[in-house]
């Protein structure tokens, strides 16, 4: 079993992700696709422990009415190699989508980053929802816990993490 | 000007401490390329084609001396001993070594100063009206709101991984200098006919690849509410802009896919969601910040002193250069005064380490201890007084920055071309220099009058060659340096981007193709007070095209 950061913890990873073609188990915690939740949520509903891994382009309003039937949500935060040249971008579109599931749905369940993560980028997934951390192959996980102790200063803006923005708290 | 508190204080020195922690790792090799490359762009640091660019952010163009005198420092420990002003406001320095950058961090932020997002798909410095506080036809001053823009830009955990990056400034007066309409967000501040403050708020500009003026999204704004909009904006532009191709991922692009009715429509549904929220300010928010850019404490007796008056009397270089290189202050008795950057034999916008002592002792003694950076890569003291104008004169043309051509044909924009950046297609600084071979003569210059040269090195358009009355871009012909030409651009009232002239031409060939384009209007003009831009809007591309081409004409 892989090891994930959960809630600033080093745990095992209870969660199996089921392939498009592959038929969804019964019992056990399982991740499917975005588009096989949305085609077949009425039948799934019941199920319970259930996770579902987003595509960046969703527009999480799609989810809003049936949060509350998910565990988990996954959001792919990569590396990406834009065209025509240059070098490596990152795709940050999974930023919005935690924030607004957190902040605008009130989502309770746990929401992962998998893909582009790495130690210097978790403190910004913190602020934005994210709790559970999918890091990067060849990182180290203690170190990377690292990431929650980096950052003490206050913050110039309110996101998911709860934190007040300092133009609020200069008003005295 | 604004000064930090310890929120402030201990963002930055945080930040430092991140940065120093992140490069020894690097350098251990325990961090990987593509993660590190993704932390230095957050602080400013470029790898150029000899070494390191280190971009020091100057928040909408203000120094204080105790910064200045620090960037020359810098400039001399860290660098070579100059630094290059950008058309961005900022500072970037050419040859900083990469381990000693955490140290050069660490000065910085002794002074209030920084690197973060200089670079990066983030949003940028923050710039607006060089002549903030001192115009005469400002509603208000916009500097506090960049400063509030800046502080909820900095860091912000949703937008550092935005398609692009994303360049906001302000404006408050009629006279347009900021360059609005060439910016992600531009916002005019306004009253509104109940006699509120707000802005009106145009998104979507950008040069670069595909130069677009921004376009209007909202008519009025209330005040307390900008940081709910632009956070509405950047959520829209972080969902759906593009990140499949570099070049169409501006948010320019997303306006004209989209159309600017849904793209404002798309603003203002999230906006519904958010404008209540704690992004709402209060007007007691602004003031507090309103309160670091208090007017000075002038001189009232400035104002009947008049003992310049006799050396603009006498000297004629000293009268050439008042009338050239400084304009009206709203305060009687008081001037502003350019620092011309564009001398012969110097690539537009450099400073050495000795020039920014010197013009930190002059602010401080002259000019109530502030500098400004200007985007056409000058540098201004805005609160001289009269009586002081000749010495302040006197010591300029001693450090050769007082050249008296700003506004005129050698006060171009260029950016540093080929020469450092590992993006250019081809050289700009050369061109510049035959520029000034062949239009040095001040008199001649002073025929030409008002002539905004602008050049870029490539397509990504640092040099604002879209905009410039003349614009000159570099582009790569199979290996060689090639400049393609556009006339009649302008990033001012009426914005508006240049025409192509017609096919690029060789390197050899490009100064002859703008001395044709000056002769065409010197012929064309009805007179002297009919600048270069009325004249071409006049007459066309037409006259300027058959004498341009005339010899490729001739032999077809």
């Amino acid at each position: 079993m892989a090891t994930i950061i959960r809630n600033q913890a080093i745990v095992e990873d209870d969660w199996t992700a089921i392939e498009a073609t592959e038929a969804i188990p019964e019992s056990g915690k399982v991740i499917i696709r975005q588009v096989r939740w949305l085609a077949g949520k009425e039948a799934l509903k019941s199920r319970g422990k259930l996770g579902v891994r987003l595509e960046p382009s969703l527009d999480v309003a799609q989810l809003a009415d049936d949060l509350h039937y998910l565990s988990l949500i996954v959001i792919p935060l990569s590396f990406i190699q834009p065209k025509p040249e240059g070098g490596l971008t990152y795709d940050g579109r999974g930023y919005s989508q935690a924030r607004l599931l957190r902040e605008r749905y009130a989502f309770k369940g746990d929401i992962r980053a998998v893909g582009g993560v790495f130690r210097d980028a978790m403190y910004y997934m913190h602020r934005c929802g994210f709790n559970e951390f999918e890091v990067r192959e060849g990182q180290d996980l203690e170190d990377a816990l690292g990431a929650f102790k980096d950052s003490t200063a206050a913050v110039y803006q309110a996101a998911a993490d709860g934190q007040q923005p300092i133009f609020r708290r200069r008003r005295a | 000007m604004y000064k930090y508190d310890t929120y402030d204080r201990d963002l930055v020195n945080e930040r430092v401490a991140q940065f120093r922690d992140q490069t020894q790792r690097f350098l251990a090799g325990t961090i990987a390329p593509d993660e590190y490359r993704a932390l230095r762009l957050r602080n400013g640091l470029y790898v150029q084609r000899f070494a390191p660019m280190l971009r020091v952010s100057i928040p909408y163009g203000l120094l204080s001396t105790g910064q200045m005198r620090m960037l020359a420092h810098i400039a001399r420990v860290h660098d070579k001993d100059y630094g290059h002003f950008s058309t961005r406001q900022n500072i970037q320095y050419n040859w900083p070594k990469l381990e000693e950058v955490p140290d050069i961090l660490e000065k910085l932020a002794t002074v209030e100063m920084h690197a973060i997002q200089t670079s990066g798909n983030a949003v940028r410095n923050i710039t607006t009206d060089h002549l903030a506080g001192v115009a005469a036809d400002e509603l208000v001053d916009p500097r506090p709101y960049c400063e509030i823009t800046r502080q909820w830009a900095s860091f912000h955990p949703e937008f550092n991984y935005l398609p692009r990056k994303f360049k906001i400034a302000f404006t408050a007066t009629d006279q347009e200098r900021a360059a609005l309409l060439t910016h992600d967000i531009g916002a005019r501040i306004v009253r509104n006919a109940a006699g509120e403050l707000g802005y009106t708020v145009y998104v979507g500009g950008g040069l670069g690849r595909t130069p677009i003026l921004g376009q209007k999204i909202r008519d009025f704004l209330p005040e307390t509410d900008l940081l709910s909009y632009f956070e509405a904006i950047l959520r829209v532009y972080n969902r759906l802009g593009r990140r499949d191709n570099i070049h169409k991922a501006r948010v320019k692009i997303l306006v004209k896919e989209h159309g600017v009715a849904k793209f404002t429509e798309l603003v203002e549904a999230e906006w519904e969601q958010i404008r209540n929220s704690y992004l709402k300010l209060l007007p007691e928010d602004i003031e507090r910040v309103q309160k670091h850019f208090t007017p000075h404490a002038y001189d009232a007796a400035a104002a009947t002193d008049t003992s310049h008056e006799r050396h603009l009397a006498e000297e004629k270089t000293f009268a050439t250069w008042h009338k050239r290189n400084t304009r009206e202050h709203r305060q009687p008795g008081y001037r502003i005064v350019w620092v011309s950057l564009k001398a012969r034999g110097i690539a537009p916008g450099d400073c050495t380490a000795d020039q920014m002592d010197a013009l930190a002792e002059l602010a401080d003694q002259y000019s109530l201890g502030e500098i400004r950076t200007t985007h056409d890569q000058n540098l201004i003291l805005a609160e001289v007084r009269n009586r002081d104008l000749h010495a302040v004169w006197t010591k300029l043309a001693e450090l050769g920055l007082a050249t008296p051509n700003i506004g005129t044909i050698t006060d171009m924009i260029c950016c540093p071309g080929l020469d450092f950046c590992s993006l250019a297609n081809a050289g700009s600084i050369g061109v510049s220099q035959e520029i000034w071979d062949r239009f040095e003569s001040l008199d001649y210059q002073y025929d030409l009058g008002e002539i905004q040269v602008k050049m870029s090195g490539c397509m990504n358009g640092c040099g604002h060659h879209s905009v410039g009355h003349i614009g000159i871009l570099g582009v790569d012909k199979t290996g060689e340096e090639w400049y393609q030409v556009t006339l009649g651009g302008n990033a001012s009232n009426n914005a508006k981007l240049g025409d192509r002239i017609g096919p690029s031409f060789a390197r050899d060939k490009v100064v002859d193709a703008i001395q044709k384009i000056i002769e065409v209007y010197l012929e064309q003009r009805r007179d002297e007070a009919e600048t270069f831009l009325q004249a071409y809007h006049r007459v066309g591309i037409e006259p300027f095209k058959e004498r341009v081409y005339a010899e490729q004409a001739e032999a077809a």
